[in-house]
């Protein structure tokens, strides 16, 4: 971390012909006597994507993105400002433009900064993915096409896509810190359509995370990607409409912490609780869900895709007990809402890039293993479903009704799985949900590394995780009733 | 502007002096301006300057995209040399390419509002406080709020490629929203209303705008989940508009040559009810979806995609519609960074006869739909089934609302379904429709 903040600081100064005065009188200008805080927030990410279909790489997309936000922060208010073009000159507006919010003419004085907290080196990069050429990955990518279509005859699209990342930021704040770092984030996704008698369906599976090049190729692990999306495709050939109402439902280990993430997650996130308009404004120390229900947000885990050694606003990452044995235990949080609600901030301010407020959000949220085999938890349902892959959610966080879609789910009947069912969107309510599970299994996985959550128009990686779990009675929107 | 101009030549130049065989070029600049107000006071003001720039390279039949924010002489450089690059490494497809030449149409479709540089920030505060105060004064039980935005953005759009087209244009937008909680017996409601125009004079008043998002809210304290049954469903203008917004994705030339539409193969057949028509219109004059032309710089239409439930065209770009042995309808977008893809303009179901309450009034037991939440709809397939909230409808009148539902069908027979079309079309975003009743669909609760 020491090494990431060296390299990060010295690229930006160098980059942009500053020094390290002029960063503390920008941060400076940024204060008056009525701002409480202010940072600034460079950032500069090359992105690189090379992508598959009707068996050709047909293109490579690289970009390079480059800016400094610059904020000011009075009580609840916040100020901000952003520009591509990083100057002195352009701090300076930027810094005054923020400013506005407080209606304070004083400027304050050039704000001493030292090295800031120090991380644990979750994401060690040695070989960047840049460095990999592109001949290489579009290899893969033919490879990939190849073994979908080998899987099955009935597989006739294949998609396969390869992006990555490479973010260096440099955060630079009134508490006095310098904080840098390096983040690597990449991904490899399959698609593939099945076709037979006029019937078409849809597969995909994908994993990654802050790794190198070399995950995908360990264990071979781009083709389990592309079994998966083509074991999909051709098992939904064979599935049945899914079922209309209420009825026991069981989840799969790992990707289905998407429950988590929306009925739970997101209404515990400090802005909400702050202005009191998320559901569970109040509940600290209140029973919220089943005593078999631990949940944590840890950013800490090395190499996934939620993770950050600091987060957008140079805290440290954590790991954050939100409910425990069922008790509301702790808020997300970041420096604005953690200090106006008395709490300490707990290393998830995110923000998507240079050109946004951070908010609380999430990093990787899931359940702990519980002690139930899984087969048990499946012959112990008479009637209900079995998901166990899902597309994306979304959550009310005021009246607390998420809901999440099945891509992968089956009939259980007289405690056996039977047949596969078409994807369904599964509703609830989040205070609610947890208090009717019955069953924790042994099983806790976490996701291969795909999730994306987007919260007021910012999108952030995040990671989820999930043992077997089943729930008594949830709303299952199928067309069979 | 003119040294953009200047700039995207002078880059197609050294493009061709360095192997490309032929390109195109995307360079946007942008201010935009947000504030937040809550419970009367700012809450968030941003304030940005952004621009960047897209080069597209072909190497005979292969392409590549290289995009920078960075303007800076050597950056450009390392640009296109990464991109020349590239495009020796991707497949040869046979498919690829500019399209035809033809002369650039630029009609002045009026979408930049001059008076935003004038209009000061005490101003746009103002605005957005009234219209939080109208949702907080409407009703003792609006009790908090996640406050009112205002945001507004302008940009300047270049476009040129080596057929020697070159165009430009300035487009620009405004919005104001308000997001109020309602709250009765400990259980908290909360709902939104806005307004977007490219222009501030059309703005609705923040009163209306605050009002509509209170009485929205307040319509939904007490909601009930019903019994599982099907039912005549009426969607909402903003709802019949996401329905119809699925429509658009999948009458995309992308996703229909890719076999990923459940429209693939059926142009000239019956894909919805005889009542059921749908436009795609760029050339509306000030609309939000409207453009002087696409991302490849040919002429943006009129067209017709569904005449009377016959489908009768996709929404083509140059390279989708090549894949299908069609022509380009003027639909390719660019995100800077990528290739082109395909999007609709103002995408919209024409309106039919009958008034609203008459749709209601037509109804015995059913839904009258005012939100969905989640993703739950397959392209492929056309399976649908999206989380719902709204009002429960017991002869011909909207009673108590509805809330942690699903409503679930198939696209295929929801359009075929559609048994009344309102006549309140009113273009709210890029996508409109009238009210429209159903004739049934599976809604899921207890």
């Amino acid at each position: 971390m020491a090494k990431e903040l060296a390299k990060a600081e010295d690229f930006f100064l160098k980059k942009f012909n500053l020094n390290a005065l002029e960063l503390e009188q920008t941060v400076g200008k940024a204060l008056g006597k009525q701002i409480d805080y202010a940072d600034l927030y460079f950032e500069y990410r090359t992105n690189e994507s090379v992508s598959l279909e009707e068996g050709m790489v047909k293109k490579a997309v690289k970009s390079v993105g480059q800016g400094v936000g610059v904020r000011a922060v009075a009580e609840e208010k916040t100020g901000y400002a952003y520009s591509d073009e990083i100057t002195v000159k352009n701090l300076a507006e930027a810094a005054r433009t923020a400013r506005y919010i407080a209606d304070d003419s004083t400027v304050g004085k050039p704000v001493p900064v030292r090295s800031g907290a120090v991380g644990t080196g979750l994401y060690p990069v040695k070989t960047p993915v840049s460095d990999i050429s592109v001949q290489e990955k579009i290899d893969l990518l033919n490879q990939i096409d190849i073994l979908a279509r080998r899987y099955d005859p009935r597989i006739t699209k294949v998609m396969a896509s390869f992006a990555s990342e490479h973010k260096v930021i440099l955060i630079v704040t009134s508490d006095g810190l310098i904080v840098g770092d390096v983040q690597p984030l990449s991904r490899l996704n399959v698609t593939c359509i099945a076709e037979e008698n006029g019937n078409r369906q849809i597969g995909s599976y994908g994993g990654g995370g802050r790794v190198e090049y070399s995950f995908f190729l360990e264990n071979r692990r781009f083709e389990d990607y592309t079994q998966e999306a083509a074991r999909q495709a051709i098992l939904n050939l064979s599935a049945v409409d899914a079922p209309a109402g209420t009825m026991d439902v069981v989840l799969g280990p790992g990707w289905p912490g998407i429950l988590l993430h929306e009925a739970i997650g997101h209404g515990l996130e400090g802005d909400f609780n702050r202005k009191q308009t998320s559901a569970f404004a109040g509940l600290i120390g209140k029973s919220v869900a089943s005593e078999l229900c631990t949940i944590v947000d840890d950013g800490t885990i090395p190499g996934r895709r939620g993770s950050l050694n600091v987060d957008d606003e140079g805290t440290p990452t954590h790991r954050t007990v939100l409910i425990e044995k069922g008790i509301l235990k702790g808020y997300l949080q970041d420096k604005l809402n953690a200090k106006l609600m008395g709490m300490a901030p707990t290393g998830n301010g995110r923000r998507e890039s240079f050109m946004h407020i951070p908010m609380p959000r999430m990093t990787n949220t899931f359940m702990l293993a519980g002690e139930s085999d899984p087969n048990e938890i499946i012959r112990s349902v008479k009637n209900g479903l079995y998901a166990v892959s899902f597309g994306g959610g979304q959550v009310d966080i005021t009246s607390g009704k998420f809901v999440f879609s099945a891509s992968e789910a089956y009939r259980i009947e007289d405690g056996k799985v039977t047949a596969p069912v078409k994807g369904a969107t599964l509703i609830g309510n989040g205070p609610d949900v947890l208090k009717r599970v019955t069953m924790v299994g042994n099983d806790l996985q976490l996701d291969a590394g795909v999730g994306t959550c987007g919260k007021d128009g910012q999108s952030v990686p995040v990671g989820v995780g999930l043992p077997t779990l089943k729930i008594n009675g949830i709303t299952v929107g199928g067309t069979q009733g | 502007m003119i040294q953009y101009e200047d700039l995207a030549t002078e880059l197609l130049k050294k493009a061709t002096s360095k192997g490309a065989s032929a390109g195109d070029i995307v360079i946007v600049e942008g201010d935009s301006f947000d504030v937040q107000v809550r419970l009367k006071s700012v809450d968030k003001l941003s304030n940005a300057h952004e621009k960047r720039l897209g080069l597209r390279l072909f190497s005979g039949q292969r392409t590549a995209v290289c995009s920078t924010s960075d303007f800076s002489a050597e950056s450009l450089d390392r640009l296109v040399e990464d991109t020349c690059y590239l495009a020796r490494c991707t497949a040869e497809d046979p498919h690829a390419g500019l399209p035809d030449p033809a002369p650039l149409v630029s009609p002045d479709l009026d979408l930049y509002d001059d008076s935003l540089h004038e209009w000061k920030m005490e101003d746009k505060i103002h605005m957005a406080v009234q219209a939080e105060s109208a949702a907080l004064g409407y009703d003792a039980r609006i009790t908090n709020s996640e406050g009112a935005n205002l945001s507004h953005a302008g940009r300047r759009v270049v476009y040129a490629n080596t057929h020697g087209v070159i165009g430009r244009y300035p487009v620009g937008s405004v919005s104001l929203s308000v997001s109020p909680i309602a709250s009765a017996g400990g259980l908290m409601q909360r709902d939104y209303w806005y307004s977007a125009k490219r222009k501030v004079k059309d703005l609705a008043s923040p009163d209306s705008v605050g009002r509509a998002a209170a009485q929205r809210a307040l319509r939904r304290l007490g909601g009930r989940k019903i019994s599982t049954c099907e039912v005549p469903v009426i969607f909402d203008p903003e709802t019949a508009a996401e329905l119809i917004g699925s429509i658009s994705a999948c009458v995309s030339g992308y996703a229909v040559y890719k076999g990923a539409s459940f429209l693939a193969g059926k142009l000239g057949q019956s894909v919805a009810a005889s009542s059921v028509t749908v436009l795609d219109h760029g050339l509306i004059p000030s609309a939000l979806g409207s453009r002087p032309f696409d991302g490849e710089g040919l002429a943006t239409r009129k067209t017709t995609v569904i005449a009377k439930g016959i489908l009768e065209s996709y929404l083509l770009d140059t390279y989708s519609a090549r894949k299908l042995g069609l022509k380009s309808t003027g639909n390719a977008v660019r995100s800077v960074g990528d290739v082109p893809s395909v999007s609709h303009t103002n995408f919209y179901l024409v309106p039919g006869t009958h008034s609203p309450e008459e749709i209601i009034r037509s109804v015995k037991r059913g839904l009258y739909v005012t939100e969905m939440i989640g993703f739950g709809v397959n392209h492929v397939t056309g399976d649908y089934s999206r989380g719902a909230v709204g009002l429960w409808i017991e002869n011909g009148e909207r009673t108590y609302p509805v809330e942690e539902v699903t409503i679930a069908g198939n696209l295929k027979e929801i359009l075929m379904d559609i048994e009344m079309i309102g006549n309140d079309l009113e273009f709210r975003g890029t996508v409109a429709s009238p009210t429209l009743k159903l004739s049934r669909m599976m809604v899921a609760g207890n």
